[in-house]
């Protein structure tokens, strides 16, 4: 059981968590403007970096605030968490 | 099976730590035998002289005791009282009074009946976490207590020391008094945490160890009380410090399987811990000093010993050659065994001993105890990653590097463990040379792993099978590794060894279920009028973790004749259904009605103060997730209504949004599922009801038309009715606060009495909103499909620049006219009720289903028998549907081949004139 | 106009088995209090940005009740004197103008207070979080698990033996099976 550190709670459990996918994937400013293909990479295409990885994370039964968190795909290691709007360090 | 009762114990005075005072009695394979509290069973056993305990699985072959404590091996049984408990090891379990034990040949047994011993479980926060309380963990403990941190210590035996025997000499003290010296100083510390009886079994990521403790076995019936049998400690620690020490390790011969051939520390701790003398000649195999504490010792306790050691000088040390009692052969081996010829069991008679000079001789003996030398227990180092390296000194793997968090100190780390000469076998017929004893897998095993291009430990160990036993290979996982480098002819330091995985030791599935069992294995969410449709004699299905009101039968109806009753009423009545399931979200702020029209299909900026308005939610990808209505109670505040099922998932799907692309957005969500108790009434007659109950409103369509909202009030409390139907029938949705939710439904019933006013539940429910075509997301919906293909067209706005989903409707796959759409069905024999996730194929004119592959138009989503219609109907998604309305299809029902005519949706008043009564 | 419907709450099928509880454990709940949900821009000022607790994981006490710490913009303001109407319009009143929010939320969950020497150990076999008085004290408090429950726990007093547990109204049944069977252990 992983800890993992909620920019707010502090350290909880894995199972307080969602996971919420790549991070920094802005949605389109223009959907209509963008032709089917880069549409359906928005929509369905995400990295698969072995390494460090950023994803979104909710702590779904602590504070219910969403956040960032930069994670090693290979030992699944949280090298860091930070908030909404911030930049990974 | 041959086990027996030999006149003459072989307990000896002045050893052990029992209380010889009292006598418990148990029975092994219908055998009275007694022993004294601090007995293992293994103990007791032996001191009855029981050495054969079962046959192995494979061969058959006898199996007795092999060590003393979770490394054996061998010695399974099979508890037959107080609880059928199957594939226990005798040298692990205690013995108390009336015991029935038998041994295993091979298999065990499960118990037939519940278990009603009670499991549970203990989350712990430490700063550091002992594992093993031997001289290096309980001077790790008591350090850290010292320096005021929070500790666990834990350990596996009924009492602290580890590998001491109590004769030793530590700090100038006796080690007993050193170990109870050092346990009472730490239960001075009010944040210590000592165990015994744990056995730490997994280490897991930032310092996570779960342990399991056995807390009531070992106690008389009388006094374990209400005490759960056995718990499991989740330890969270800054920092783990493993001092497990290590795992004697055999040395691999010709029938070197037979029962009285046993790890040499385990001998002498069978004889210090327990007062039994496990053999009377014994032959002590070894290539290394520390297996002559064994000799001294069995010597010293009256036994012959005959030491054959390996190495050529024999011992290194000055102090361990004269043994009194004792013979040394030095540069000698065992190379087989011998059956013991009296009893006829398999169990040991001799060994066959080869010397220096290469002659063979026979020595007599009633136990062989071996020692090639010994293994670090790393398991709880390694189960963090923790890379071990090959010692050649030791002849076994230890850790090498450091692991944050991880300090392996002791034993363990392979310290104080003194060198030898590294044997792993020696030679001889392969077959008959056992490397996994319980598994019944040889040399010869080995040889045909590598024989066969099996090139890693790894897939030799899945190929021989060895160290996959209850004992995971804990003394022939390293012997294993040695003999496959051998025969590899390559060096073990490359090969390597398998890695240890949790659990270190067999726990039971009710250990790691706790009280996670019957009532409390899932929680049950219960509405406020729970205990009302109880009363009722409602019979309930799971909506999630809900518990619903499916339907109310009264005497002698069943569901189909109940749910009938209920449509009927509904249809030509009143009826009133708990509602309160549904997920409702308050949406708050100057941005609110700017978020909805992003969140749903539909415009609902444009909807009035008063007014209510059905909509759809999609995902990014355009097929629907949800659906449901959206009040508006103010210019700045919403009460979205989402699925029972849907509304966490929703709730976090519209904060996902919020939070992480429209931060900008002033806008606020809280759910509000449990605050508002919902109470739709439904039917022709539900006005009047209504009209009666809340005497101070218009209830008039004029005034209060389809598809508003009005606040009023009840015995004080404020009350909301809603226009909204799920059944096309006249509807007002009662919502109030959840404490008045009883008082409410019964106001609602006594005066729906003189109209018969029928609680209806789930099953009516869908059979209503069926014949309307209404669908239910995700019974009728499986995330491939659009509100297009459901007839909702009119729910997708084309107003808006953008909503999540719009971009998706337009890709070409989604504009295809052959999609799935809804339809409805009716079985043209007008009695046949389609099973739901029936397949749909074309129709077949002489009534057979063609060759396959037959091709697939879709498949019944939903199906009833309706009252309205009297006939069963269904709701199918079929592949151009719309288009098809009219044609007949066929529906494959077991044998049969079931036509049905493909009809709209909406079955009952597609005008829509019912609902404003 | 003077109430005139009766209340009910979903632990009232369990006041026997709470008094029933052996010693060293004591489960009372504390049905209808007035809570609302009050949400606020991060950075709200003035009086009433004051009176909130700005820590994660905190509550304070009121006049008439108490504030906990929900997230950095949210907070449950509960109160043992208002009306949950009362409390929800007094809230609404100051969070408009900030462009936040507050909703009546007085029936979502229910409060239980669990008291006792044997409270901390009974909790820490359903609870992952560190319990110990010198982490988890009074002005403490966390949403999460437990048993398999979500909910808020506040800690009361110095001695890590009071907490107050809120728990949605839904799963309250459950957490006082989990807490009654849980007390089996100290009989």
């Amino acid at each position: 059981m992983q800890l993992i550190h909620c920019p707010w709670c502090g350290p909880r459990e894995e199972v307080e968590f969602h996971y919420g996918g790549q991070a920094h994937i802005a949605y389109p400013e223009y959907p209509s403007a963008l032709s089917d293909e880069s549409w359906a990479h928005y929509v369905f295409f995400r990295d698969n970096t072995k390494g460090e990885f950023a994803e979104r994370w909710s702590h779904s039964s602590g504070c219910r605030r969403w956040f960032n968190a930069v994670r090693d795909t290979r030992t699944y290691t949280f090298l860091k968490t930070y908030k909404i709007g911030e930049v990974a360090q | 099976m041959s086990s027996e009762r030999v006149d003459g114990s072989s307990r000896v005075d002045g050893y052990g730590r029992l209380d010889r005072s009292r006598t418990l009695r148990f029975t092994f394979d219908g055998q009275p035998y007694t022993g004294h509290p601090g007995d293992t069973i293994a103990s007791a056993l032996l001191a009855n002289g029981v050495v054969v305990l079962g046959s192995s699985v494979k061969l058959g072959r006898s199996r007795g005791i092999s060590a003393s404590w979770t490394e054996d091996a061998t010695g399974l049984i099979q508890i037959e009282e107080p609880f059928p408990e199957p594939m226990l090891l005798a040298s692990a379990v205690e013995l108390v009074d009336g015991m029935v034990v038998r041994g295993l040949n091979g298999q065990g047994r499960l118990a037939e009946v519940p278990d009603a011993a009670r499991y549970d479980r203990r989350h712990h926060h430490v700063d550091t976490l002992v594992v093993g309380a031997g001289p290096a963990g309980l001077r790790a403990a008591l350090a850290a207590a010292r320096r005021g941190e929070r500790v666990a210590l834990i350990d596996d035996r009924p009492e602290a020391g580890g590998s001491l025997t109590g004769s030793e000499t530590i700090d100038g003290r006796s080690s007993r008094h050193f170990v109870a010296s050092v346990l009472a100083d730490l239960a001075e510390y009010p944040d210590v945490l000592h165990l015994q009886r744990t056995t730490a079994f997994g280490h897991y990521d930032d310092g996570f160890v779960l342990a399991l403790e056995r807390r009531t076995d070992h106690l008389p019936a009388t006094e374990a009380g209400n005490r759960s049998r056995q718990r499991v400690h989740r330890i969270r620690a800054q920092r783990v410090v493993v001092a497990t020490g290590a795992h004697e390790r055999p040395i691999v011969f010709a029938d070197n399987d037979r029962p009285g051939i046993m790890l040499a520390a385990s001998a002498r701790d069978f004889l210090h811990r327990y007062g039994v003398l496990v053999g009377r000649e014994v032959v002590l195999f070894t290539s290394h000093d520390g297996a002559y504490d064994t000799a001294r010792d069995l010597a010293a306790a009256g036994a012959s010993v005959t030491v054959v050691e390996a190495r050529p000088q024999g011992p290194a040390l000055e102090g361990v050659r004269a043994i009194p009692g004792a013979r040394v052969i030095p540069g000698a081996r065992v190379i087989s065994t011998l059956a013991d010829q009296e009893h006829q069991d398999g169990r040991i008679g001799a060994a066959v001993v080869i010397d220096a000079e290469g002659h063979e001789f026979f020595v007599n003996c009633d136990a062989l105890l071996l020692s090639g030398g010994w293994n670090p227990t790393a398991h709880l180092f390694s189960h963090v990653r923790g890379a071990l390296a090959y010692d050649s000194q030791l002849g076994a793997f230890k850790p090498a590097q450091s692991v944050p968090g991880t300090e392996v100190v002791g034993a363990a780390a392979g310290e104080g463990i003194q060198p030898g000469l590294v044997i792993w076998r020696v030679p001889g017929p392969r077959e008959r040379q056992f490397v996994d004893v319980q598994r019944d897998s040889t040399v010869a095993d080995i040889a045909r792993a590598v024989g066969a291009g099996l090139r890693s430990v790894e897939h030799v160990k899945r190929y021989t099978t060895i160290g996959t036993a209850h004992d995971q290979g804990k003394t022939s996982g390293m012997i294993a590794a040695g003999i496959t480098a051998e025969l590899m002819n390559r060096p073990i330091e490359e090969l390597g060894t398998t890695t240890f995985r949790p659990p270190y030791v067999p726990v039971a599935f009710a250990a790691l279920a706790g009280r996670e069992r019957g009532e409390l294995f899932d929680p049950a969410r219960k509405t406020a009028l729970h205990e009302w449709h109880v009363k009722a004699g409602a019979v309930f299905e799971d909506v999630g973790q809900w518990k619903r009101a499916r339907h109310y039968p009264k005497p002698g109806e069943d569901m189909e004749a109940a749910v009938l009753r209920e449509c009927a009423a509904v249809r030509t009545g009143v009826g009133i259904l708990d509602g309160s399931t549904l997920g409702k979200i308050d949406v708050q702020g100057p941005d609110a009605p700017a978020l909805l029209d992003l969140m749903y299909t539909n415009m609902m900026s444009s909807l009035k103060v008063g007014s209510v308005r059905y909509g759809v939610m999609c995902g990014v990808d355009g097929m629907v997730i949800d659906d449901g209505t959206v009040v508006r109670l103010a210019e700045d505040r919403y009460m979205v209504i989402t699925t029972t099922g849907g509304a966490a998932k929703i709730l976090d799907w519209m904060e996902e949004w919020v939070q992480t692309e429209w931060p900008h957005l002033k806008v606020k969500l809280a759910s509000v599922t449990e605050q508002w108790a919902v109470f739709p009434v439904v039917g022709p007659r539900s006005r009047e009801v209504i009209g009666e109950v809340f005497g101070d409103l218009d209830v008039s369509n004029e005034a209060f038309g389809f598809m508003t909202w009005r606040d009023t009030e009840l015995g004080g409390v404020p009350v909301r009715l809603a226009r909204i139907s799920f059944s096309g029938e006249l509807a007002y949705e009662v919502n109030v606060n959840a404490w008045y939710a009883e008082a409410v439904w019964l106001k609602l019933l006594e005066a729906g009495a003189k109209h018969n006013i029928t609680p209806y539940g789930t099953e009516t429910m869908h059979v209503l909103r069926a014949e309307k075509g209404y669908p239910i997301i995700g019974q009728d919906t499986d995330g491939t499909v659009t509100p297009q293909d459901l007839g909702m067209g009119w729910a997708v706005s084309k107003k808006k620049p953008d909503f999540v989903g719009k971009r998706s409707f337009a890709r070409a796959e989604n504009q295809n006219p052959l999609r799935k759409q809804l339809v409805g069905l009716l079985p043209t024999d007008e009695s046949t009720k389609l099973p739901e996730g029936s397949q749909i194929v074309e129709f077949a004119a002489d009534g057979v289903l063609p060759a396959p592959p037959v091709p697939m138009l879709g498949h019944v989503t939903s199906s009833y028998r309706s009252a309205a219609l009297g006939r069963p109907f269904a709701l199918a998604l079929l592949k151009g549907g719309r288009e098809r309305i009219g044609d007949v299809v066929h529906v494959p029902v077991g044998e049969q081949l079931v036509a049905a005519q493909i009809t709209s949706a909406v079955l009952v008043d597609p005008e829509g004139a019912r609902r404003d009564g | 106009m003077a109430r005139t419907l009766q209340r009910s709450h979903p632990l009232q099928s369990y006041e026997s088995a709470f008094a029933a509880l052996p010693e060293g454990i004591s489960v009372k709940a504390e049905p209808y209090l007035s809570m609302t949900d009050l949400r606020l821009p991060e950075d709200v000022d003035g009086p009433l940005g004051k009176a909130l607790p700005r820590e994660p994981g905190g509550w304070v006490s009121t006049a008439d009740g108490l504030i906990v710490w929900l997230g950095p913009d949210e907070w449950l303001v509960l109160s043992g004197s208002r009306g949950p109407g009362e409390l929800e319009a007094d809230l609404r009143d100051l969070a408009r103008p900030n462009q936040g929010s507050a909703v009546d939320v007085s029936a979502q969950r229910i409060s239980l207070r669990v008291r006792g020497r044997h409270a901390r150990d009974l909790l820490s076999g359903g609870c992952s979080i560190d319990l110990h008085p010198s982490v988890f004290q009074n002005g403490r408090s966390a949403q999460t698990t437990l048993g398999l429950t979500g909910v808020v726990l506040l800690a009361l007093g110095a001695d890590g033996d009071d907490f107050r547990i809120l728990v949605r109204s839904s799963f309250a049944g459950y957490l006082a099976e989990w807490l009654v069977d849980a007390a089996t252990e100290y009989r």
